[in-house]
């Protein structure tokens, strides 16, 4: 395993690799299983450089654990917008996720239908490419045109582009209180279109979510509501006007069982522990239900209706069931023989994908497997 | 500015291309004659103007197709331009290059409100995408100062911003998907309705590319419900620290207000002569917006007002009525106007950390006396994006040269506080050859190499973003 402490021997270690290498973070999120080649850690390469709360920025080391960030923000009362999951429960691993793993996956959590994903919040990186060269894109300011956005095509890259050794973000004030409208009993194509409802509402939802099985064992729509205390009573109040007609609304604003209700459906805590595989659509939001239906088993709906987690049998392939249905299937927890991890991508974008992973690693030794070029080997 | 020399093999191939394009396109849509493809001889920076070999305006994302697949079978270099009102050359054309225009491309091809999106043809203006929805209570969010003209497809090439998105993000982080042609002619589908990419963030790369990784057709915008009501504040200090105090101490209460302006002493005195909003005169001027309920916005407003109060403000006004909001922001809005009256300027882009504002500032300050030419800030504060007008007289010989001298100062200033050449407007021409200030050639290197996967002749507006030394060897291989 190589385990450089400083971008520079990060830097060295992929230029002296003769072999492939497995990207490694806090080893939380490993989607699809091991990859094949030795282990690069960069969970040695730890810190946070730079905190300015007074600019809403923060620069971290790659390998800080994600704790940690959120520990220093919420010291002077500010936080993450994208709200990332903890992949840990869903995926039954152990280990301390990493800041850089939450950009490589771009993870991000119900306040992205809000907020944005990550790579909406993340203003820059620093990366070492496939040859050990040092790059960087982006800054510490969040507004910046400067040339190709490079950050965004690391959010989400899964390493196969480059190591990421440092990364920015915009960061948000937190807020004084959290309350839910909870409504009980909802068919899902009634629950998502009532989340679309109290989405074009101009209340300011920050969370839209549907569990066919809640926390409780019944069908359980959520919604949230973030900001100034009375703000957020004005909000709660207009909005369960609003969606009088869809059933039984009550107001959930105790904040320990806010909390566990949002991490229940950020982590997807209904399928930890659970048996068979585990796939992530992204459909558009009124979709979702027609996603569901088609794949058949246990589902849970988040970013109003077009984040659906869906628990299948072990070794289903949902996307032959999909087809027609704009968006994408991603296979997050299963073994990935036979299918692909990520959804292939029409020709001319696969090779547009498949020209810049030879660009950034032309020895293709990244995380071999994962991406462009699994596609390829899987088309 | 130096641009390259037109690759001669081509301007001498002009009429075999132009009768080439003909057979694609409709008669009207194809522009040669030289007095009329001087409408199309430069955008928003005119101190920079060379007419194109042709101009053409495509209806459709087939006829796109069609030219692209033709300039790039006879090696013509396209310049895209939405409508022309970049204010950094990003539509400058080469003697040599085709203007590819999407004007004629301006319908909305689809409204979803339950998924909160809008489809529109490119030619588009940003506001009136706003103005397709905003009955039905949603609005577009990026709003760039020149909303009325800019289109959508220049937004997209520049990731334009605006005074709202400190709020609500810049063009990037309102784009869902877009039909995009390659420069052979190719064409693709990135995203769409969904939220997220399945493979790399390829809409991500996309936006802000200035245009020179393929021409953006269509796109899926985020629409957002409106605001129930919003209102601003109005603030004056005795000096520029004590206002950029105020804009961390505000940020850092845990309000975030949809915008946070700033105006400086020769700013306000420039815009109050010129529309009378009645501003007070001081050092610095802050003006805040917060949205929301009349309650709500009471709420943020009184935290906001006690914060200031603490700094000595020497003005603070909320706004009572519309009317007395319209007067706050006429100011600032006239801003670049009041300017344009007293002289002509050039207006730079560069973002700071917000923390370095009062040394910034100051800073420039000195070089304005160094280099003898006046200069205003007004800016968003918020997020650092500075607008610094530079006063100078283009009929003086040697004043625009001495400006952007000046310029690069500024911008070099910029980086060196860690901040960046430019947060809204682009790099095109005007910045081009500051770039290695900002990186090191290993960084630029991989940006172009980013352009070598999606334009491998180098064709698609080659001669901006990077230095042209940067670039040359990739541009000479085209003219090879």
């Amino acid at each position: 395993m190589l385990s450089p402490t400083t971008e520079e021997e990060l830097s060295t270690a992929v230029a002296q690799a003769s072999g492939p290498l497995r990207i490694q973070g806090g080893g939380t999120r490993g989607i699809g299983g091991p990859t094949p080649g030795e282990v690069c850690s960069v969970a040695g390469i730890t810190g946070i450089t730079l905190y300015e709360p007074g600019a809403l920025t923060l620069v971290a080391a790659a390998g800080t654990p994600v704790a940690e960030i959120e520990a220093a923000l919420a010291a002077e009362n500010q936080r993450l917008p994208f709200e990332p999951m903890d992949h840990r429960k869903l995926l039954g691993t152990t280990g301390t996720p990493t800041i850089g793993g939450v950009v490589s996956a771009n993870v991000s959590g119900p306040r992205r239908i809000q907020a944005g994903a990550c790579r909406d919040s993340l203003i820059g990186v620093r990366f070492v490419d496939g040859r050990g060269t040092v790059i960087k894109n982006g800054g510490r300011v969040m507004k910046n045109v400067t040339g190709y956005d490079l950050v965004k095509l690391m959010a989400g890259a899964h390493g196969t582009l480059g190591v990421l050794s440092e990364v920015a973000f915009k960061v948000l004030p937190a807020v004084e209180r959290v309350a839910s409208l909870h409504i009980k009993g909802l068919a899902d194509e009634k629950a998502v279109a009532v989340l679309s409802r109290a989405l074009g509402s101009p209340f300011e939802v920050s969370g839209a979510a549907h569990a066919p099985r809640g926390r409780t064992g019944d069908p359980m729509t959520l919604i949230r509501l973030e900001g100034f205390a009375e703000s957020v009573s004005y909000r709660a109040a207009r909005l369960k006007e609003l969606l009088s007609d869809a059933g039984d609304i009550t107001v959930q604003d105790d904040p320990a069982t806010t909390a566990a209700d949002w991490t229940w459906i950020r982590n997807v805590e209904a399928f930890a522990g659970t048996e068979g595989d585990v796939w992530r659509l992204s459909v558009k939001p009124s979709d979702g239900p027609e996603a569901a239906v088609r794949v058949g088993g246990d589902v849970v709906y988040d970013w109003g209706g077009g984040l659906v987690w869906a628990r299948v049998p072990a070794g289903t392939d949902v996307r032959p069931l999909l087809k027609g249905l704009p968006g994408h299937a991603t296979l997050v927890r299963g073994d990935s023989k036979g299918r692909a991890i990520f959804q292939p991508e029409p020709a001319p974008l696969a090779a547009l994908s498949e020209g810049l992973r030879a660009k950034f690693d032309p020895r293709g030794i990244l995380n071999p497997g994962l991406m462009a070029q699994a596609q390829k080997a899987d088309a | 500015m130096e641009m390259p020399a037109p690759n001669a093999s081509v301007t001498a191939n002009k009429a075999h291309i132009v009768t080439r394009l003909r057979r694609v396109l409709p008669a009207d849509a194809v522009i040669d004659a030289p007095e009329e493809t001087r409408a199309y001889e430069c955008d928003g920076l005119t101190a920079y103007a060379c007419p194109p070999l042709a101009a053409v305006l495509p209806a459709t994302t087939q006829e796109v197709s069609d030219v692209l697949r033709i300039c790039h079978e006879e090696g013509v270099p396209v310049v895209p331009r939405g409508s022309g009102t970049s204010l950094a050359g990003g539509a400058l054309p080469t003697a040599d290059s085709v203007i590819l225009g999407v004007a004629r491309m301006n319908d909305v091809l689809e409204t979803d409100y339950d998924n909160r999106m809008i489809r529109v043809q490119t030619g588009r203006t940003n506001l009136s995408v706003t103005g397709a929805v905003e009955e039905d209570g949603f609005f577009y969010a990026p709003d760039p100062s020149s909303q009325l003209a800019c289109a959508i497809a220049g937004n997209i090439a520049m990731n334009s911003g605006g005074a709202h998105c400190l709020k609500y993000g810049v063009t990037t982080n309102n784009l869902l998907g877009v039909t995009l042609v390659l420069m052979d002619g190719t064409i693709t589908q990135i995203g769409g309705a969904h939220l997220d990419a399945p493979g790399y963030d390829l809409l991500g790369l996309i936006c802000g590319s200035e245009g020179q990784l393929g021409v953006v057709t269509e796109a899926t915008l985020r629409i957002l419900p409106k605001p129930e009501g919003a209102r601003p504040v109005l603030m004056g200090f005795d000096s520029n620290e004590v206002a950029g105090a105020c804009v961390s101490d505000i940020i850092k209460a845990g309000v975030l207000p949809v915008a946070i302006e700033f105006m400086d002493r020769p700013c306000i005195e420039a815009t109050e002569r010129f529309a009378g909003a009645g501003y007070p005169m001081c050092e610095a001027l802050l003006i805040v917006e917060v949205e929301g309920s009349d309650a709500e916005i009471d709420e943020q407003l009184n935290v906001i007002m006690q914060i200031a109060g603490r700094h000595n403000p020497v003005a603070l006004r909320q706004a009572q009525s519309e009317d007395e909001a319209k007067r706050i922001w006429l100011g600032r809005k006239s801003a670049f106007g009041a300017m344009g009256q007293i002289n002509d300027y050039m207006c730079l882009d560069g973002t700071i950390p917000v923390s370095e504002l009062p040394f910034v500032l100051r800073r420039i300050g000195e070089l304005s006396k160094e280099f003898g030419l006046d200069v205003a800030n007004v800016f968003h504060a918020g997020d650092g994006n500075m607008h610094p007008l530079i006063l100078f007289d283009a009929n003086k010989p040697g004043d625009l040269e001495l400006c952007e001298a000046f310029g690069a100062e500024i911008l070099k200033l910029c980086v060196e506080v860690g901040g960046c050449l430019t947060g809204e407007h682009g790099v095109g021409i005007e910045k081009r050859d500051l770039m290695d200030t900002q990186f090191a050639p290993a960084d630029l290197e991989a940006q172009m190499a980013v352009k070598d996967v999606f334009d491998p002749q180098w064709l698609l507006n080659p001669a901006k973003v990077f230095p042209l030394k940067a670039s040359a060897s990739r541009r000479a291989a085209q003219v090879a």
